[in-house]
């Protein structure tokens, strides 16, 4: 590395030219800086700031027509007539229960998935688990949606499965029936994250240090004790992180995942706020009511983020910053 | 040594089977969605082919590739990806180095940084952005696409950190040497960054291929969709009514084959690029996420 002898060699030289350096503005010229930073600061004003600026029209009756400067003054209309909405509660009930059961099965098997994994000390065979298994994370819910939409149709491959190994005698209706709806989002959305969600997970595990079980093992514990008294307590600080940070995420269901899945046979049990919000907000020309929604979810999920670091700030000492 | 032990060993068989079912698992969909691709219509539509093609011809590819609203899709979905990902990429390049230098050489670098933060957590939403890209007459073109969601914040945070670790003796030296901030950023903290540099590649070209719901919203003329959105609307809605195709046409696209094959197109650019990036990734995202 010609550069970092070159670097030691300038340190003596830098350490004696530091005042002049400082004179000739170099370190003081920052100019450059600002202008790497414009382009950021222009997009995001753009398309972040303004739009924010556009949230008042949850208290107007926005019409596309008048524009926001000259649309009725509402006040909170739109946030009664969304809790007096008669399936807003059902929909409410869907995200949270969705939502829920992905938070707590996005913790769990990752985290044993991980264990698992750590057992395993032959290289390649990890390797090549772990790029299998990262791999659904990267592909749409457009071209999963497909797959699945196929896969689980009353002919499809998992029925025809179920019925000739099985010996089950009805095809079950996966994306037709509310229940069996809900098992699949949940169950499709481990299947899609899990792996990935292993990356912070060994990690930590690579992090933990050796000479505990160096000592469990003069201890003479077994595999077991040594995974349940070092690995485990080892790890609980970033369980509890990740836990903690997903409660942002409660009214989250996955916009992408159930828009690419459902049909008006499971609205009552697969209806979320977002797919909700698409079809009578967006597609209906509810504009106002939307964003009132919208605003609505934000809410929640900033009040449950900040309780979130709080909680693991508390628990774990975790800071972001 | 607990290796030894008979237990761990039973063990150890029972789980190196389970990695592989679940490894298998992972995959399994997208090799049944090629075995139709690659097999005859009569018995795909049928429902005899499991993991292997029965009566393998390419027929559905050929159709496929005919289409010419499927292939005018893929080359706006590639213009799109290369677009958003070159502007993403050069931005939080930029800025990432920019936040990676301290606020005592950098007054203004925790303004910044809180005016960043602040977007990862509040944003207006669906319905106000839209308004925001009627206005600037940005519907039914490309920049609806790329430009909204091109600062990546989170990923610019990664890149700071990253470049946080990179040794300060390195740009001191060629500061000493004369270069500036955009020579020492290009020449020596770049070429350093690479991992991480390709951990954002894949994430971003990922996502901007991958997008679709976008250009639901912002392009009203199903010709000017981008592949993900088109075989959204075709196959997942099963909405022709955009597209009036003629008969013949209808019957090409609704075959379950063709279906497949269309699928499978769709996935392959990611398929392709994972592998070679994937290996970065884990280092990409564990490096930056570290903190001194």
């Amino acid at each position: 590395m010609g550069t970092t002898t070159k670097a030691i060699a300038g340190n003596e030289v830098l350490r004696q030219e530091t005042d002049k350096s400082k004179s000739r503005g170099f370190l003081k010229r920052t100019w450059p800086l600002h202008i790497m930073l414009l382009p950021a600061v222009i997009l995001q004003f753009i398309f972040v700031y303004v739009p924010l600026g556009g949230l008042v029209i949850a208290f107007q009756d926005y019409k596309p027509y008048d524009g926001i400067f000259h649309s009725k003054w509402v006040g909170l209309e739109h946030f009664k007539f969304m809790f007096d909405y008669p399936d807003i509660k059902q929909v409410i009930t869907n995200t949270a229960l969705i939502a829920g059961l992905k938070i707590i099965c996005g913790i769990i098997v990752p985290f044993v998935f991980a264990l698992l994994l750590n057992e395993v000390n032959f290289n390649p065979f990890k390797r090549t688990v772990q790029t299998l298994v990262y791999l659904p994370y990267f592909i749409s819910w457009v071209f999963l949606g497909g797959i699945l939409n196929d896969m689980l149709a009353s002919d499809g491959i998992i029925n025809t499965v179920l019925h000739n190994w099985f010996g089950v005698k009805e095809s079950i209706l996966f994306l037709g029936d509310g229940n069996w709806f809900r098992f699949v989002v949940v169950l499709s959305d481990v299947w899609q994250q899990f792996g990935y969600g292993t990356i912070v997970y060994l990690a930590a595990l690579a992090g933990v240090n050796p000479s505990l079980y160096e000592a469990a093992e003069v201890d003479g514990a077994t595999r077991w004790k040594q995974t349940w008294h070092v690995t485990i307590p080892s790890l609980l600080p970033i369980v509890i992180v990740v836990g903690t940070l997903a409660l942002g995420n409660i009214l989250n269901a996955g916009f992408d995942q159930i828009f690419n899945l459902y049909n008006p046979l499971v609205y009552s049990k697969g209806d979320i706020i977002d797919t909700f919000v698409y079809r009578t907000g967006i597609l209906n020309g509810q504009y106002s009511l939307a964003t009132a929604v919208g605003i609505f979810k934000s809410l929640i999920g900033f009040v449950l983020i900040i309780v979130g670091y709080k909680l693991a700030q508390k628990y774990a000492d975790y800071k972001i910053f | 040594m607990y290796q030894k032990t008979f237990g761990y060993r039973v063990f150890s068989v029972f789980n190196y089977l389970i990695l592989a079912l679940a490894g298998l698992l992972c995959i399994i969909p997208i090799i049944h969605i090629l075995a139709i691709s690659f097999s005859a219509s009569a018995p795909a539509n049928a429902h005899l082919v499991g993991m292997w093609p029965v009566d393998f011809n390419t027929e559905s590819y050929t159709k496929t590739m005919n289409n010419p609203n499927f292939l005018r899709a893929f080359w706006i979905s590639i213009g799109r990806t290369a677009l958003g990902a070159s502007i993403t990429l050069a931005v939080i390049t930029l800025g990432g180095y920019a936040l990676s230098k301290d606020t005592t050489v950098f007054k203004a670098r925790s303004r910044y940084a809180w005016y960043f933060v602040f977007t990862m957590w509040f944003s207006g939403g669906i319905v106000p952005l839209y308004i925001v890209i009627r206005n600037l007459h940005m519907m039914n073109t490309i920049w609806a696409l790329v430009l909204p969601g091109s600062v990546a914040v989170f990923n610019m945070i990664l890149l700071m950190n990253f470049f946080r670790a990179t040794p300060k003796e390195l740009e001191e030296a060629a500061f000493i040497d004369g270069a500036g901030h955009f020579s020492i950023l290009f020449r020596v903290y770049l070429p350093l960054a690479m991992p991480a540099i390709a951990t954002m590649s894949l994430f971003t070209i990922v996502g901007n291929w991958n997008a679709w719901f976008d250009a639901l919203l912002y392009i009203n003329d199903y010709r000017n969709y981008p592949l993900a959105t088109f075989l959204q609307t075709i196959i997942v809605q099963q909405d022709f009514s955009k597209l009036n195709p003629d008969v013949n046409e209808l019957k090409n696209i609704s075959q379950r084959t063709v279906k497949a094959a269309q699928i499978f197109i769709g996935m392959l650019p990611v398929l392709v690029v994972y592998p070679f990036l994937q290996r970065f990734f884990v280092k990409g995202i564990v490096l930056g996420a570290v903190k001194e």
